[in-house]
């Protein structure tokens, strides 16, 4: 074998390894924080209902007296309101600025919404849930009264949060979009909301469906602007003025003040795998959209 | 009410909506930087922060983000590029890269902080280097890694087919063509590629918290030694950067100045990460002028 055709081997082996590098990356993820997780149930017996299911969380209460309980349910919905009510403000707007983009107002739209949409994108989560702590908490406590840290500020910082992505996608998947269908609807004598309403949008439909579920997806797993404004209480919350706490900002909080193998912090183990699989959850829904809308 | 009606009707609450992200940028932007500005100054983004006095400032905490982002650089173009130029050169439509693309999705829909859980079981615990730069930077080449094969794909597949056919018809091997041709014209994508993933590692937090740390021991800037503790090189210390020190101030500073600390770091990082942007665009650009002499 001479040197030219050894180099290109050695080439597409070195490529190919680091193509499985990322591969094999995921799965020890996968792997690490799975077999981590499960540690809850199989070494400290706590009951896979418990935890998902009872909101009795007491872990460091001693065993005498019946603990230490750690059902995470009042995580489990504080992190299912926060990101649903977030995607309930983002979804429509996103959608709403991405038709105007593509649609509307092209020429200016893409002049300047789309590089504010960058802009937007580009803002470190840290800075978001800044803003949310010394803009939007005094704010919701002044208008609403009540503390100001609540579910309420939570799903306000994670709606902006999350727009830049549904705008980027929703625009991407309505651009791809064949003219004809537009140029025919048009031709039937539609205005251009009929249009919009009964050709565009219907077409995109499995796109816009991935662009929601990625912005879902990110509200969901978001730790740190989420944790600076809810409060962080560990209950349900009652209403959308309540203190609440998530899976992500209860790990953020105690897995550095926890002993390590103990029940709480194996619990927190657990959150992270759960979060882990609510995200392998959100790519299904995301292929199995996608899928549908190819056929 | 009527078509037309309707019409106008959906044509105004679309300018609204456009409008409404406009003004929340404006803002957001605003905001910040009308507090933030106020306090940055020299003294401010060179000197080391207080535990309980007022007058600290966050030149640790800059130093250690870029170091961060340095190494983690280091580390993930190498493999990005790398397992990039598989994806849009050699993969084609085989079970391996199949695999590789559902691994990239998986990767990059997954929490930021279940990659910091990641990182503080394998980088800080299973290795024994405690909360590190390393750790931290190993942390973030698994969040940057990702974004950073899908921009080093798009980057090659955008170069042109002609040229590429050009260089094998001249019986340069693949490897050589990928080299030679592929790699030098994609070469601006790829700067302004890697430079916006940058911005991105520059900003993120939550998978530092645990992997790097949230605190710095007292650095000497004199001291070149990476092997010493009190060294700002060495990789081996525990180092909280920019993005966590914001949080960590808000969450439990103790100073009397925090709000002015807490102003102007975020304005820090925002003007940071935004020029990471324009920079990325502009260098983009210059670039592609100096190459193709237009």
């Amino acid at each position: 074998m001479n040197k030219k055709s050894f180099y290109d081997r050695a080439g597409l082996c070195l490529t190919m390894l680091c193509a499985a590098f990322v591969i094999v990356l995921t799965m020890s993820i996968i792997y690490y924080i799975g077999s981590k997780g499960l540690s809850t149930f199989t070494s400290h017996g706590v009951s896979l209902r418990e935890f998902l299911f009872s909101d009795q969380w007491r872990p460091d209460r001693p065993p005498g007296e019946g603990g230490p309980q750690v059902g995470s349910l009042a995580f489990i919905t504080g992190s299912i309101a926060v990101s649903l009510l977030s995607v309930g403000i983002s979804a429509p707007l996103g959608v709403i600025v991405a038709v105007f983009i593509v649609e509307i107002a092209p020429g200016w739209g893409q002049r300047v919404l789309q590089p504010a949409v960058e802009l937007l994108a580009g803002i470190p989560s840290v800075v978001y849930g800044y803003i949310g702590l010394s803009l939007l908490v005094p704010l919701i406590r002044s208008l609403f009264g009540g503390g100001g840290f609540s579910l309420m500020a939570g799903f306000l910082v994670l709606s902006v949060m999350i727009l830049p992505t549904i705008i980027s996608v929703s625009t991407d998947t309505l651009r791809a979009q064949p003219a004809e269908w537009k140029h025919a609807s048009y031709a039937l004598g539609a205005t251009r909301w009929q249009t919009i309403r009964m050709a565009m949008l219907p077409a995109a439909r499995s796109g816009l469906i991935t662009a929601v579920v990625l912005g879902m997806a990110r509200a969901f797993g978001e730790a740190l602007a989420v944790q600076m404004v809810i409060g962080n209480t560990r209950e349900i919350p009652a209403s959308v003025l309540s203190p609440m706490i998530t899976l992500t900002s209860a790990i953020t909080m105690d897995m550095g003040s926890t002993v390590q193998g103990g029940t709480w912090n194996n619990a927190l183990w657990s959150m992270g795998l759960l979060l882990l699989l609510m995200s392998l959850f959100f790519i299904l829904i995301i292929r199995f959209a996608v899928r549908r809308g190819a056929v | 009410m009527n078509a037309k009606s309707k019409n106008n009707l959906a044509t105004i609450t679309f300018w609204v909506g456009a409008g409404l992200v406009l003004l929340i940028l404006g803002t957001l932007l605003g905001y910040i930087f009308y507090h933030g500005l106020k306090s940055i100054d020299w003294h401010f983004i060179t000197s080391p922060p207080e535990t309980i006095r007022a007058g600290g400032g966050i030149g640790p905490q800059i130093f250690n983000s870029f170091y961060i982002l340095f190494l983690t650089m280091l580390i993930s173009i190498p493999i990005g590029l790398l397992a990039g130029i598989y994806l849009a050169e050699y993969a084609g439509r085989s079970q391996l890269a199949e695999g590789v693309r559902i691994a990239i999705e998986t990767l990059t829909s997954l929490p930021s902080i279940v990659v910091g859980l990641f990182g503080l079981l394998v980088f800080v615990n299973a290795t024994g280097w405690g909360y590190s730069i390393m750790s931290g930077a190993l942390a973030l080449t698994v969040f940057n890694l990702p974004f950073l094969v899908r921009v080093c794909e798009e980057s090659i597949r955008g170069v042109s087919r002609e040229l590429v056919e050009g260089s094998l018809a001249l019986g340069a091997t693949h490897w050589e063509t990928i080299w030679r041709i592929i790699v030098p014209c994609a070469f601006p994508s790829l700067v302004t590629g890697i430079i916006i993933t940058s911005g991105r590692v520059f900003g993120e937090a939550a998978a530092l918290l645990y992997t790097a740390g949230m605190s710095s021991p007292p650095l000497d800037f004199s001291n070149w030694n990476i092997f010493s503790p009190t060294s700002p090189l060495n990789p081996f210390r525990p180092a909280e950067t920019l993005a966590v020190h914001i949080w960590k101030v808000n969450s439990e500073g103790l100073i009397p100045d925090l709000r002015r600390v807490a102003d102007g770091s975020a304005a820090m990082l925002v003007l940071i990460v935004l020029s990471f942007n324009f920079c990325a665009r502009w260098l983009g650009r210059l670039i592609q002028k100096r190459l193709t002499a237009a």
